[in-house]
């Protein structure tokens, strides 16, 4: 467990937090999304892991985060490609989901340099900050487990306030589905990040980040920001590097052709295939 | 012995139309029938009962399974008051199925933030290959359901038991999906199950050999997340037991209530074996609970325990 203490501006907005989740090696979406970050102003900026996957040239992520002090969670494929296991601990099933996230997983463990790979291996599974008396966990699938998909329509009420109260939580911030949302609840406030990697199989190119907002009356403001970035360069790269043609359909589609089998029906009902 | 303990409720299931099923499959692993009416039905009532108990424990979603569910008169009803509250998936065969049953249920899940998952169990893409399995006539019968079902746009998860040989798992899915497609299922979800060797399947094929048990040993560096008794429970009419495949053996009854079935629980049987080499097989894709099904983790039997149990 790491803790932070954030120094509180005197203002409305008491602090103002920017989390993000699922980079996959997209440097470029990363680049536009530090930049938005900058032009608003943020107290910290917290990735929630899965730095590798799907894109091309995974190295150019690190310097990226740390040069602008990003604070990173470790996700299931930092510790897999960290740890050189075997696969990325997505739990697919299906033949097909399993055929290209092994494509995925070999070749961004191939293409890790060894320091950023100890960089992995070095992140905490969760972050706990402490802003005046709130609570504010940070972690990559669930509290419970890194790799736990947990989506707006299989994510009981029950389960989310059991979490934050047996996690003495005020906020519980994860990621890890690749779909953004967020909930209100008695106890406190669930929110999943969204991620920079890939478009959220809604038809637009654009990947999305998340502005938590604490106000003087200690409410929170969740704020889901859209990122535009040169995808279609992505998608060159993406090529160039020999990566699928199905991976980069969905960069420049922004409908997901992959690891399908996760989504339960609302969210794949939403998309096209 | 082994023995898991359960680190969290993630799902409750029901038995909801006991061992009653319209359909007699010879690979059935509590060997229901129309004639099996050793476990009993569940009541709205009962299933109310239940969800307020597991509530208590933060559950995250439901499953509905049996016999045939959509036999019991009030499994509308029961779903459409279980989406109020949380995630509902039925394991249906898709041959009973009925307009008017869909509509609402289409209606109650669009009222609902959560999902409504259907299951539907076909074990052939073809009458020759599904119907020696599941009964003449199950195939059309239950494509005739999944034709239902997507034009009440759900979106059926098929669920295949692999009564074929591992190799062919790509063809046999490629064939699936063509047929499925062909039946108006433009974008097929589909599950492949491993065979549990006990009820009607221990007499089609075998049943578990001494060495297929799970020991101290193959546990001793596992993610114990992976076995279904480590966050499940299911409710029958005669009490809550550990998972759905053991409802059977009589252990696996843990008491009364949610709370008194959050104890450890010995993992003996043939059938924990099964779900230690697949993972959670019960559980959606969704959950993130599963292991890869193409290549199981095989317990070879010199080092195996050797007064396995079935």
């Amino acid at each position: 467990m790491v803790i932070h203490s954030v120094i509180n501006q005197n203002t409305k907005i008491k602090s103002r937090f920017a989390l993000f989740g699922g980079v996959y090696s997209n440097y470029l979406a990363l680049e536009a999304t530090l930049q938005d970050i900058r032009q608003r102003g943020v107290d910290a900026i917290y990735c929630l892991g899965d730095l590798g996957a799907f894109g091309p040239h995974p190295d150019r992520v690190f310097p990226l985060l740390q040069n602008n002090h990003v604070i990173v969670v470790q996700g299931n494929y930092d510790d897999s490609v960290g740890n050189a296991l075997n696969d990325c601990q997505c739990g697919y099933t299906d033949p097909r989901d399993n055929h290209f996230a092994q494509i995925s997983y070999d070749y961004t463990l191939q293409n890790t340099s060894e320091p950023n790979r100890e960089f992995m291996r070095g992140l905490p599974p969760e972050i706990r900050l402490t802003v005046d008396d709130q609570n504010i966990l940070l972690c990559h699938g669930s509290p419970h487990r890194t790799n736990e998909f947990l989506w707006e329509s299989t994510t009981s009420d029950y389960y989310l306030e059991h979490l934050l109260e047996v996690q003495h939580a005020d906020v519980i911030a994860a990621t890890h589905t690749g779909i953004k949302w967020n909930r209100k609840l008695d106890r406190g406030l669930f929110v999943n990040v969204g991620v920079l990697g890939r478009p959220e199989n809604d038809g637009s190119t654009n990947v999305w980040y998340t502005l938590l907002e604490l106000h003087t009356d200690n409410s929170w403001t969740v704020n889901h920001i859209p990122i535009a970035y040169n995808h279609t360069a992505l998608a060159r790269e993406m090529q160039q590097e020999k990566l699928p043609d199905e991976f980069v359909d969905t960069v420049l589609s922004g409908w997901w052709t992959t690891c399908l089998e996760i989504l339960p029906s609302k969210e794949r009902r939403r998309g096209k295939h | 012995m082994p023995s898991v303990s359960l680190t969290h409720l993630d799902e409750l299931w029901f038995q909801v139309s006991g061992t009653h099923c319209n359909l007699t499959c010879d690979h059935c692993f509590i060997s229901c029938s129309p004639h099996n009416r050793s476990f009993g039905y569940l009541s709205l009532s009962d299933v109310q009962s239940s969800i307020a108990q597991a509530t208590q424990e933060g559950v995250r979603e439901f499953y509905f399974t049996g016999g045939e569910p959509f036999l019991n008169p009030e499994m509308v009803d029961i779903l459409c008051w279980t989406l109020q509250h949380g995630p509902a998936t039925v394991l249906t065969n898709g041959t009973v199925l009925k307009e008017e049953w869909l509509a609402k249920l289409q209606e109650a899940e669009r009222q609902s933030r959560y999902s409504l998952e259907f299951r539907l169990s076909i074990d052939g893409f073809s009458p020759e290959t599904n119907d020696p399995i599941r009964g003449d006539g199950t195939f059309d019968r239950a494509m005739a359901g999944v034709s239902l079902l997507c034009e009440f746009e759900f979106l059926p998860i098929i669920t295949a038991t692999r009564v074929w040989d591992d190799e062919s798992d790509l063809e046999v899915l490629a064939q699936f999906k063509t047929v499925l497609k062909a039946h108006g299922y433009s974008r097929p979800r589909i599950k492949l199950l491993p065979t549990l060797q006990i009820g009607a399947e221990e007499n089609r094929t075998r049943g578990y050999l001494q060495h297929e048990v799970v020991t101290d040993t193959m546990l001793s560096d596992f993610d114990q997340h992976n076995l279904v008794c480590s966050h499940s429970r299911i409710v029958t009419d005669r009490g809550v037991h550990v998972c759905p495949i053991l409802i059977e053996s009589p252990e696996s009854n843990l008491g009364q209530s949610i709370s008194e079935s959050l104890v450890p629980f010995e993992i003996k049987h043939g059938a924990c074996y099964t779900c230690y080499q697949y993972g959670s097989i019960c559980t959606n894709a969704s959950s993130g609970n599963t292991l890869s099904t193409t290549e199981p983790t095989v317990n070879p039997p010199d080092t195996a325990r050797e007064d396995g149990d079935t």
